[in-house]
């Protein structure tokens, strides 16, 4: 930024000029930049820092820790059934983001990025879950999905069986909470391929259909390869996204039944802060700081190396 | 070739419409609910009411509790915005405008924060927040907020003020205006467009928010509207249509704006994300 290019006339002026902007620098400086680095040190870096120690204590955060407890807290996590389980749950989470939301994301990105009117609706109306609150999605499908009041009561009950409880059924839980991730999310995606497919340029389109290829060929050797960066974001997205379900759960199972539907954030809050084990929580929030710093360093070395 | 084309336009029309159900079919019978009786509920949930009962949409709405939360929610929202917005954009003006020893290392320490999960500090925030004696108050809920929201913000800020004219502020400067002045006087009104896509991303960050209000808010007083939302829940748990015409009001405000800031939530989710 000093080497800006001026042009005042006579060297001394130019001279005068650059004085003039040291001057009153640094008072800006020390003026502007403070009330961001005290902020984000006290509430982020201090206490990720106290999770790393804290995750080595057995500690129920009153007092100061003392109670040394070296690597017991994650051991003890690594071998909790449940603990596994969500980590199972999560990356269920992230095999059904790649698998269906992402392809319904694409396919309706396709369908509806030209801008018509129509269009216009369709991409409003899909993007309507993504506004709404998790919490407010989690408790509107948890409606949904009442073996005695929701629409599942409408179907079981016009198919002539008994009242089936999606959310209580431990092989089933998990699968509710991820539709209700899938209809919330799959428009932000969505929104994401569109804008994308917006840029690519018309006349590469126009080309490839003149020189004869189908709509088909078109979508797998233009529209795609044109859009990659995009679709590197958005599974991006949707990984890290993984890593935090906490909200559409609390309404839907609350981690249950019998602690089968949980992710790992749930699993965080209920067997660290709900019953107050800080030491058991932070050693759980450290895994899950290493889990979401590895998928993006790793990912950015794989598919996001910018030129510089 | 027309025909074709209209067999395929009709399909696609089709399945978007199917999708659209399914996207609106429970919205739907969340705000049909609220107007009908749990049996008619528990018979058709998805049926129009056939009498359309407003009395327990009223009976919320004149329900001061419901107001308190959604009182507080936007106190806390507001107060966000404004912290994050006037933090962020002073920072990212520093790294914009002045070269000094170490500018490279701190806008690198505050990017750190796009690095990971909000909830992998959430219990020693807890400590930290009750140790400063903020628990039950705004202040909780206001500073971990905007201190989780400044690095995204400064990230795009930066970039926003890097591209402003040079010229303009050299001008300035030799009429006699200083780097806070400039600041003041022209980076930040000239730079609407970009805190407007970052305001009302952390609003509606702010106004959805629920681990951290449930970790660092107790009482039923300082309570956000998705915290009220839980606890009517819990007191309502067989009263259905009660709850659904929870969720349909406090939904409605967040449709409504929405609509009305679109262009700014697309832009600040597409934009920042296609050229990332």
């Amino acid at each position: 930024m000093a080497a800006v290019e001026m042009n005042a006339g006579s060297p001394s002026a130019t001279e005068k000029l650059r004085r003039r902007l040291t001057s009153g620098r640094m008072t800006a400086a020390l003026v502007l930049l403070p009330p961001a680095l005290i902020l984000f040190t006290l509430f982020v870096i201090y206490p990720l820092a106290g999770s790393g120690v804290y995750a080595f204590y057995d500690w129920n955060g009153y007092g100061a820790p003392t109670d040394f407890a070296g690597f017991e807290n994650f051991e003890r996590m690594a071998g909790h059934s449940v603990f596994q389980q969500s980590v199972m749950n999560s990356l269920k989470v992230i095999a059904v983001s790649l698998v269906v939301q992402l392809p319904l994301a694409l396919l309706l990105a396709l369908l509806i990025y030209r801008r018509t009117p129509e269009n216009t609706v369709f991409r409003l109306v899909f993007f309507l879950p993504y506004i709404l609150a998790e919490i407010a999605a989690g408790l509107i499908w948890s409606f949904i999905m009442d073996g005695n009041y929701g629409v599942v009561a409408d179907l079981t009950r016009a198919l002539g069986i008994d009242p089936y409880f999606i959310t209580s059924d431990r092989s089933w839980a998990f699968t509710a909470v991820m539709v209700v991730i899938v209809w919330k999310y799959f428009g932000f995606h969505m929104m994401i391929y569109i804008a994308a497919l917006q840029g690519v340029p018309k006349d590469m389109i126009e080309a490839a259909r003149i020189e004869g290829a189908s709509r088909l060929e078109v979508v797998h050797h233009v529209q795609v390869p044109m859009i990659r960066p995009a679709i590197i974001v958005s599974v991006f997205f949707s990984v890290i996204g993984a890593l935090q379900v906490f909200d559409v759960v609390i309404p839907l199972t609350n981690g249950g039944p019998s602690n089968s539907s949980h992710t790992i954030v749930t699993y965080l809050y209920t067997f660290g802060l709900a019953r107050l084990k800080i030491g058991y929580g932070s050693a759980v929030g450290v895994t899950l700081f290493i889990a979401a710093v590895a998928v993006a360093v790793f990912y950015q070395r794989l598919f996001m190396r910018k030129p510089a | 070739m027309t025909r074709a084309n209209l067999i395929r336009q009709i399909l696609r029309i089709g399945l978007l419409c199917i999708i659209a159900s399914f996207v609106l079919g429970p919205l739907l019978a969340t705000v049909l609910g609220g107007f009908k009786s749990n049996e008619e509920i528990q018979t058709s949930a998805l049926s129009l009411p056939a009498v359309w009962r407003t009395d327990i949409y009223a009976g919320i709405l004149a329900d001061p509790g419901f107001w308190r939360y959604l009182g507080n929610s936007l106190i806390i929202s507001v107060a966000t915005v404004v912290l994050t917005l006037l933090i962020g954009a002073a920072a990212a003006y520093v790294f914009a405008q002045i070269r000094f020893f170490g500018s490279r290392m701190l806008f690198s320490y505050l990017s750190l924060g796009l690095m990971f999960p909000f909830a992998t500090a959430i219990l020693p925030l807890f400590v930290q927040v009750r140790d400063l004696g903020l628990l039950d108050t705004y202040w909780a809920v206001i500073l971990p907020q905007t201190a989780f929201g400044l690095s995204l913000a400064i990230l795009l800020f930066r970039t926003f003020f890097a591209e402003l004219p040079k010229e303009l502020f050299e001008a300035a400067y030799v009429e006699g205006c200083g780097y806070i002045r400039f600041f003041w006087r022209f980076t930040l009104p000239l730079s609407t467009p970009i805190l407007a896509t970052v305001g009302v991303f952390v609003f509606v960050q702010s106004w959805n928010n629920f681990l951290l209000p449930l970790v660092v808010l107790n009482s039923r007083e300082a309570f956000t509207w998705p915290l009220g939302m839980m606890q009517y829940r819990g007191e309502y748990a067989v009263e259905w249509n009660r709850t659904l015409a929870f969720v349909t009001l406090t939904i409605l405000p967040a449709v409504v704006f929405f609509v009305a800031a679109q262009k700014y939530i697309v832009a600040g989710l597409t934009g920042g994300a296609v050229k990332g």
